[in-house]
């Protein structure tokens, strides 16, 4: 890594600190000369933008936790009192159920800027598997939460997602009473998701520090694919990036305040504005949005088991991406095939979304196996198959010429840290 | 510890006494930190209190008219009592139980003489929701999350659950009256 320990301490005391821990030399070679891609798209402000939302959540669900009470008689009541007495307590909560949508809608774009650009081929498996870790961490800490304010669609959703390990043959049943405290869900599971809803923020950002750190190797992949290769491709992390990522910030925090202010409960579900009733189901019981893939690939499949199996394979096959994709360029914009079926994964990825959120009878059953076939087929049969039929477009000599141009007409480019790169394939 | 073990042992054939003080200390370890863990496990399972609010719970049947489905909770688990109708008994009984998912006769789901009443846990067998009495196909329980369909003796007929609606262990008392538990 170029940049790497350039930091010079000016005072004294500066100089005294940094030969004891040498912190602010690790920050200044992280986010201030560190060398990135002078060509990354707006696709890429996203890493910063989870990086301000899990911060965001841990604040306020640290203050919202002062108000709450966990216990099956009264969090419900403690979750109502936070909303009408507690002061700002309705921005606090909103905020932070916002927030969590927020959240997976960023990780989303995250996920799908690293399939479409090949972020996950080497030397970034280490890191793509350390997101799908973090992903992983992120939906138990979201499942949780919303278990939290003891409502219907808390209930019934813990219900649901408990018994889904009961599918484990023969000790399914012993470990679901394990994670219960009792026979059903009931207050020594609130009382364990409460703790375990604090905690698992707080492993969340340590694998963001190992995420960072293993970015930190190879460096940011960028929308050519290539690799930096001279000074001329990259630019300084600082004021080049944080200034673009500052700004993508800003406009994501108008889209999180609007729906914060103007639409809090869009997202959620009204029955989740009645108390749990351990004697009644709601009629239609959905997760929230961002579980509705999964939830359609578990309710696609007519067996539990298989049905439990696919809905955590869906996830769990991920980890194996880099691994199952055979070509050797790494972004789709040179890959012409390659980007039919990517987008055709995006919008089954979408359609398995609406699928999942409606009732499980009709049509809405076979459309939800074919889109779950095709989830599938695109990891385990598209992936590897396209490396060794396709013919990718030719790639640019650097990440600067294809900035700059070269090669192109390349004439009226005056800049090339103010050009827009050609990032449509 | 492996690799030193494996070095002595390729060095010469006899185990040194320090191979077998490694060993033995990682095998103590090993013991120790299962016993450490094991706490942490148990605690998860349902607690002392929660396991002696399980005792019987009675219930009478007098006030439970024909057709009705009455719910009910022993050890925080969902009961439904249903008082069956004569056709709803006589679809259960005229089943081919061969054709089933999980094979039952209606009689082992019912206590002798007292086909009018079922007693079944009302959580589907599938994820736990509870299903809709006197809905689906069967007219017995429909469940709304997943799609699962009952029939009027508890027993799955379509949809992702596995097994029929378990029966609670249950006696009855008197001729009216049973005991859950």
């Amino acid at each position: 890594m170029s940049g790497h320990s350039t930091y010079e301490p000016k005072s004294a005391v500066g100089k005294w600190f940094e030969s004891r821990l040498p912190i602010m030399g690790l920050i200044h070679s992280s986010f201030v000369v560190f060398p990135n891609p002078r060509n990354l798209n707006y696709f890429w402000t996203f890493g910063g933008i989870l990086a301000f939302m899990l911060v965001a959540q841990i604040i306020t669900g640290v203050v919202l936790a002062m108000h709450y009470t966990a216990h099956a008689d009264m969090a419900f009541n403690s979750v109502e009192l936070i909303m009408r007495d507690v002061n700002y307590g309705w921005m606090l909560r909103y905020l932070h159920a916002n927030g969590a949508s927020m959240f997976f809608i960023a990780v989303y774009v995250h996920i799908f800027r690293g399939l479409y650009y090949g972020s996950y081929k080497a030397p970034r498996e280490i890191l793509w598997i350390l997101g799908v870790i973090i992903f992983l961490l992120m939906m138990a800490t979201a499942f949780m939460g919303y278990v939290l304010p003891w409502g219907q669609m808390s209930f019934w959703g813990a219900t649901v997602i408990t018994n889904l390990f009961s599918a484990i043959p023969g000790v399914g049943e012993v470990i679901v009473s394990y994670l219960w405290g009792g026979y059903s869900v009931s207050n020594p599971t609130l009382n364990r998701f409460f703790s375990l809803h604090y905690l698992l923020p707080f492993m969340i950002a340590g694998v963001v520090v190992l995420h960072i750190w293993a970015l930190h190797v190879p460096g940011s992949n960028n929308p050519t694919g290539i690799e930096k290769k001279t000074d001329k491709d990259v630019l300084p992390f600082h004021p080049y990036f944080t200034v673009k990522d500052a700004f993508a910030l800003s406009c994501f925090l108008m889209v999180y305040v609007w729906f914060a202010f103007y639409i809090p409960n869009f997202l959620g579900h009204a029955d989740n504005y009645v108390e749990a009733n351990a004697a009644v189901t709601p009629s239609h019981i959905v997760p929230e949005w961002y579980f509705l893939p999964f939830y359609a690939i578990l309710r696609a499949i007519p067996d539990k088991l298989f049905g439990v199996l696919a809905m955590f394979g869906s996830i769990a096959i991920m980890v194996v991406v880099p691994w199952l994709d055979s070509s050797k360029i790494r972004s789709g914009n040179y890959r012409p095939v390659f980007q039919i079926f990517f987008w055709l994964f995006a919008i089954n990825a979408v359609i398995l979304g609406w699928l999942g959120s409606k009732p499980p009878e009709g049509w809405y059953v076979i459309a939800s196996r074919i889109s779950t076939v095709y989830y599938f087929a695109y990891y385990i049969l598209v992936l590897p198959l396209l490396g060794l039929f396709e013919t990718p477009k030719s790639l640019p000599a650097s990440i600067a010429d294809s900035v700059l141009g070269k090669g192109g007409s390349g004439s009226a480019m005056a800049s090339g840290a103010a050009s827009s790169p050609s990032t449509k394939g | 510890m492996i690799r030193v073990a494996t070095t002595h042992a390729s060095a010469s054939a006899e185990p040194t006494r320090r191979d077998f003080l490694f060993i033995a200390t990682g095998a103590a370890g090993a013991v120790g930190l299962a016993a450490t863990i094991w706490p942490f496990i148990s605690q998860m399972a349902p607690d002392a209190a929660t396991i002696a609010a399980g005792a019987p719970v009675d219930f009478d049947l007098s006030h439970v008219a024909e057709g009705q489905i009455v719910k009910l909770f022993w050890r925080g688990k969902l009961i439904f009592v249903r008082h069956r109708t004569a056709d709803e008994i006589k679809s259960a009984q005229n089943t081919d139980i061969t054709s089933l998912r999980d094979p039952e006769a209606d009689s082992a789901r019912v206590k002798p003489g007292k086909d009018q009443w079922l007693i079944v846990y009302g959580n589907c067998t599938h994820l736990g929701c509870v299903p809709l009495g006197n809905e689906g196909a069967f007219h017995g329980w429909q469940c709304p999350c997943h799609g699962s369909v009952f029939d009027t003796s508890g027993r799955i007929r379509q949809g992702p659950a596995p097994i029929n609606l378990p029966v609670p262990p249950y006696a009855f008392t008197s001729d009216k009256a049973i005991r859950i538990g």
